[in-house]
């Protein structure tokens, strides 16, 4: 019994590391750039493909495509921050759910008429596919990569936005951007950089997801709405609020499918109300910020 | 003043000769007013008082599984099976609604959506109620008012969603145009300030979110009643998500925006979808981009631009 309540969190630790991957991008573009950018899932979506296709087609092994995968949907994300994206930082959030929106529906159909509607198969190299034994537990090996991925990563980022230059300059502009400007910060290249930053995580995300998330052309619509409360329960603008949000959703969503299968549906959802009903700016609140 | 009364008479009308000038697309009129109404009442909420909402779906499937589960169980008169879809959305409404007053755009967004995708696995869950994903079937529909029996042109059904759009479309604008309706516009354009002058901002937001469930429960019973079944994605994303960009197609804040929203989308994805339905997402999320970076205010914003451009010639 307590041996599966531990698979179970462990599950769902390795799902919500993935969802804090992939939504960390989503909430910096909106504590940053105050926007809703519900375009998000389809980078990770570039992600996944670009590894889909470099494996499939290229015959590049798996882990090889996952840093591919990082810097193509950086270059994305980079190529529309600069051409679309800046334009709308001043426009109403109507506004940009709607272009955003519209972005998704061309990436949907576009992926749809290169790829086909199907799901991608990935291979996963032989050392990651099974179970690993710690402390008498089945787990799963890919899951245990996931976790570690995620938790260097976490330290990664971490370490670069307290110790570097660049870190401090994000978070500068988080907390004030006119300020941050007046100090001769370049604030429109921290927003291209820091987008750039967050569409490549996400498409890490993609390719890591393949073989748990699953990617098909609808991924961006599927999972847009985990991503969205991720980020709404766990409070924008923050590493710490996603993180927590992320690996609560992802355990309340495993937890809720083993044990509750027939009312699984409900309690993500009613986890996420209940959060924002008791704390309507999230979890966590960026300093700075009323 | 009187040339926007006539381009009114003129656009009912309309309405009016569509039924014999095109006496087979009487379905897809239908669908068209069924839309037109749906949007109408998003309208109120998005145009009028400037709330986001990504969940209006909701409401809609509300009113569609009442009117059909009423019209399965042996009470298939239509007006009360509005009436009951209207008196629960309207619940669904003002309960939901305390949760909007809460918290700023895109918590509300993600509100509205949890409603929606909860009552979604809730009608998916009580499979043996709502059909589930099979969808609700053996509708028995009585006739309107006693005398005229849905038939399958879709002549009734025409006149019948006409007849209610008109009606609800009339209570809408003495809606907006009461001071009711200007308090609201106050809201949209300064949430802060509107406290201030002392319009209570939450009670206001709790009423028109009210009213616009309830129309949008008419509008969904309308479409159960219309086609007489009931699918799951009544309640689905892409119902809240369409009914908004038809909305912004078409103009908001204006009432009539949502009206010609409907009519052109509707046409356009009968004829572009007929073709292949992936193209049609396409040119969907093509056209979106397009009008929020270069055409704000949709149809009827543009024709307003052209008509001032006009005028100053």
């Amino acid at each position: 019994m307590l041996g599966t309540v531990a698979v179970v969190l462990f599950d769902g630790l390795a799902y919500g590391t993935l969802l804090f991957l992939i939504s960390l991008g989503l909430s910096i573009t909106l504590g940053l750039m105050n926007f809703i950018n519900l375009a998000h899932g389809a980078f990770a979506m570039v992600g996944g493909y670009i590894a889909a296709v470099c494996m499939n087609r290229l015959g590049v092994p798996f882990l090889a495509t996952l840093p591919l995968a990082f810097l193509g949907s950086a270059l994305v994300g980079l190529l529309l921050e600069t051409t679309l994206y800046r334009r709308l930082y001043q426009a109403s959030h109507l506004d940009q759910v709607l272009f955003t929106i519209g972005l998704t529906f061309i990436m949907v159909a576009s992926a749809t008429y290169l790829f086909g509607p199907s799901q991608q198969p990935v291979r996963l190299p032989t050392f990651l596919i099974g179970q690993t034994t710690i402390f008498g537990l089945e787990l799963g090996t890919y899951r245990l990569f996931l976790i570690a991925c995620g938790a260097s990563l976490i330290v990664g980022l971490g370490a670069l936005l307290t110790r570097t230059r660049f870190g401090a300059c994000i978070r500068a502009a988080v907390y004030n951007q006119r300020v941050a400007g007046a100090l001769g910060i370049d604030v429109d290249r921290v927003f291209a950089a820091t987008f750039a930053l967050g569409s490549g995580l996400a498409g890490l995300g993609g390719a890591l997801g393949i073989d748990v998330l699953g990617l098909d052309p609808t991924f961006p619509l599927k999972y847009l709405i985990y991503f969205l409360i991720v980020v709404a329960v766990g409070g924008a603008g923050t590493i710490t609020g996603p993180l927590y949000a992320a690996l609560l959703i992802g355990v309340a969503d495993v937890g809720g499918k083993y044990y509750l299968p027939q009312t699984s549906g409900f309690i993500i959802y009613a986890v996420m109300i209940l959060i924002l009903v008791l704390r309507p700016g999230g979890l966590v609140r960026a300093r700075g910020r009323a | 003043m009187s040339r926007v009364r006539i381009a009114e008479a003129a656009f009912w009308l309309g309405t009016l000769a569509a039924y014999f000038v095109f006496p087979e697309y009487l379905m897809l009129g239908s669908q068209i007013m069924i839309t037109a109404l749906f949007a109408l009442s998003m309208d109120l909420i998005l145009g009028y008082a400037g709330v986001v909402t990504l969940g209006h779906a909701a409401f809609f499937g509300v009113g569609a599984y009442c009117a059909g589960l009423l019209a399965t169980h042996s009470l298939g008169a239509p007006l009360l099976g509005l009436l009951v879809a209207a008196a629960a959305a309207g619940v669904v409404g003002y309960l939901t609604s305390f949760l909007l007053v809460r918290g700023q755009d895109l918590t509300r967004l993600m509100m509205t959506l949890g409603v929606c995708m909860l009552l979604l696995e809730t009608a998916n869950h009580f499979s043996g109620i709502t059909g589930g994903a099979d969808g609700l079937q053996g509708m028995q529909m009585g006739k309107v008012l006693g005398l005229f029996a849905f038939d399958l042109y879709g002549r009734t059904a025409y006149l019948y969603a006409l007849a209610v759009l008109f009606a609800l479309f009339c209570l809408a604008r003495r809606l907006t145009g009461s001071s009711f309706g200007l308090a609201l516009r106050g809201i949209r354009e300064n949430p802060r300030r509107m406290p201030a002058i002392g319009s209570p901002v939450a009670r206001r937001l709790i009423t028109v979110y009210t009213i616009a469930a309830m129309f949008a429960g008419v509008a969904g019973a309308l479409l159960a009643q219309t086609t007489q079944f009931v699918a799951l994605d009544v309640l689905g994303f892409n119902r809240s998500a369409e009914i908004l960009i038809i909305l912004i197609l078409g103009g908001t804040g204006r009432l009539y925006g949502g009206l010609i929203g409907a009519v052109v989308f509707m046409v356009a994805q009968d004829h572009f979808s007929g073709v292949d339905p992936k193209y049609w997402q396409f040119w969907l999320g093509s056209l979106l981009v397009l009008i929020v970076l270069f055409a704000r205010g949709g149809v009827l914003g543009g024709a307003d631009r052209l008509l001032r451009t006009l005028r100053k010639k």
